[in-house]
């Protein structure tokens, strides 16, 4: 099968990218937030709704063999795009901030006790955060945060202080969703693994910019949303080693996730299902599936030197904006520029690019510790996606020097 | 002058404005032209946070009437600001609550208004009729 190569053609499979936003072409540079879904997507969503719908796991009828075969096959697929070993190992959630919730109280709920550590670093999203706040919270545990540098860049050399035998699990991006660089996670973990400590990787933006190998990187955890990778909103994904995931005990109890139920003992089901009480987003789920498809048909290569093109691009056009400092330099970059402008609210800024069509994310961007470390107190984002084009990114500087001189 | 005739004064002004552009420069020219807080104003106490941007709102009271100032660090929601001071301050308590603030809509400013705008103006807004209830309460 011929992969596609081409710009135009991946636009064309995307119709939210036709509209216009108080009368201009839509510039959707907010994908870090969540990106728009190609028409597969959306038609495997109203297929299901429409005819293939029915609870899965739990009936012998037709509809319910159908959903269920579709459920199933989108695990694999996400097997075989993680190259876990096996699929038992995917655990369906509702998103990132679920995946981590289940860890953070899984997990700790039987490995973390009072004197205990986990570790994080200061440029984390809240929901990698506040997870382990009130797991330590619960547990009398200590949270340590590893520090980046200026550049947004971790300083690894920090790691072997605040490493030690008390810290039971470290949780950090792959990629931070203010940075937009490329974290040296397989170093991190070897570091960890060298001390018998495991790693989970919120991968939410992570999945979308890289190829990730999780038996590569010898991760314990990865974790990452449907949304933002071109999938259906309330999906998500959480891989884990099956010696890990077999160790820890069920979050959510309900159906699907039992084996026998009485009131004097009920057993829980094997691995997957005994994280997946209730009646999943199923069609979501199988949606999540033709995402991950829909994504290995675009060819790699292509991809990676179109992103190439487009950071040069804009990090070469950035810096010609008088009093806009940048957050995220490292050779690593993907194309998510977080930055502020001497003298200029962020979200004015935003306000404007708004009237110009042009989608951009302002604030602290889940992320305020790493804005107190910078002191300030929100800061504006652009980050693009496989569709957006050098034109795009040609208007939007247009634009926001344009802005930026309204507001000076 | 009534709450509604200085609305009414603001309408006309932006009806001079046949695009966006216009009618958020002139805000801009607001925002960055009017001192509308004393240091002392913008203190914690009087902070009203939103996540996108900050607001200090400060309330006085003399004679029955409500007298407010505020700030923002954003320029476009201080020209906002400066719209609702012009209409709400040195008011009186029973004024301040019976508003309704049409004339928002009536410049096209209501999207700024809507609660999935996180940008505090909401809360403002909630806040100053809070404070001309207490006052009210408190007489």
């Amino acid at each position: 099968m011929e992969l596609i190569k081409n710009i135009s053609e991946i636009r064309e499979l995307f119709p939210a990218l036709k509209q216009s936003v108080n009368g201009k072409d839509l510039v959707y540079f907010d994908n870090g937030a969540t990106a728009q879904k190609p028409i597969s997507v959306i038609e495997l969503i109203n297929k299901m709704n429409s005819g293939l719908n029915g609870n899965i796991h739990r009936a012998v009828h037709e509809l319910s063999a159908r959903s269920t075969e579709l459920y199933e096959e989108a695990r694999s697929e996400i097997q075989t795009f993680l190259n876990a070993k096996e699929r038992e190992e995917i655990v369906f959630t509702s998103g990132t901030t679920a995946s981590i919730n289940l860890v953070a109280n899984s997990f700790c709920q039987k490995f973390l006790n009072k004197g205990d550590a986990i570790i994080i670093t200061e440029a984390e999203h809240h929901s990698n955060i506040v997870p382990w706040q009130m797991a330590c919270e619960r547990s009398g545990a200590e949270l340590r945060v590893l520090p980046v540098d200026d550049k947004g860049v971790w300083k690894l050399e920090k790691l072997p202080e605040i490493l030690g035998s008390k810290v039971k699990i470290i949780s950090v991006a792959h990629i931070s969703n203010v940075l937009g660089i490329i974290n040296p996670i397989k170093d991190l973990i070897g570091i960890a693994h060298k001390k018998g400590i495991p790693v989970l990787i919120d991968g939410a933006q992570g999945i979308v910019h890289t190829r990730v190998d999780v038996q590569e990187l010898d991760c314990d955890f990865y974790v990452f949303s449907g949304h933002k990778i071109y999938g259906p909103t309330g999906t998500g994904v959480l891989y884990g080693k099956r010696e890990i995931l077999d160790k820890m005990p069920p979050w959510m109890g309900g159906g699907d996730m039992v084996g026998t139920v009485s009131f004097e003992k009920t057993t829980y089901a094997e691995l997957p299902l005994k994280f997946e009480a209730g009646t999943p987003n199923f069609i979501g789920a199988a949606a999540f599936g033709e995402a991950v498809r829909f994504v290995q048909t675009i060819d790699n290569e292509f991809l990676k030197n179109h992103e190439d093109e487009m950071v040069n691009y804009l990090l070469e056009k950035l810096a010609t904006i008088e009093g806009l400092k940048l957050y995220g330099l490292a050779p690593n970059k993907i194309p998510l520029f977080s930055f502020t402008v001497e003298g200029v609210h962020p979200t004015d800024l935003a306000m404007l690019m708004d009237k110009m069509g042009i989608a951009l994310r302002s604030g602290q961007m889940c992320s305020e510790p790493l804005m107190t470390k910078y002191g300030v107190t929100g800061m504006l984002r652009a980050s693009l996606a496989m569709y957006n084009t050098l034109e795009e990114a040609e208007y939007f500087i247009e634009y926001l020097r344009r802005s930026v001189k309204m507001l000076s | 002058m009534t709450i509604k005739e200085s609305e009414q004064e603001i309408v006309e002004e932006f009806s001079t404005f046949t695009d966006w552009l216009d009618k958020y420069e002139y805000l801009i020219e607001l925002g960055k032209s009017l001192p509308i807080i004393s240091d002392n104003g913008r203190q914690e106490s009087n902070l009203i946070k939103g996540c996108q941007s900050r607001v200090w709102l400060a309330a006085d009271y003399k004679d029955d009437k409500v007298y407010f100032t505020a700030d923002s660090d954003a320029i476009i929601t201080k020209g906002i600001i400066s719209l609702l001071i012009r209409v709400f301050s040195g008011r009186t308590p029973k004024e301040i609550a019976e508003a309704d603030l049409g004339f928002i809509g009536e410049i096209g400013l209501q999207d700024n208004l809507s609660p999935t705008r996180a940008n505090g103006l909401v809360s403002m807004i909630k806040q100053i009729k809070f404070y001309a209830l207490a006052f009210a309460a408190n007489k």
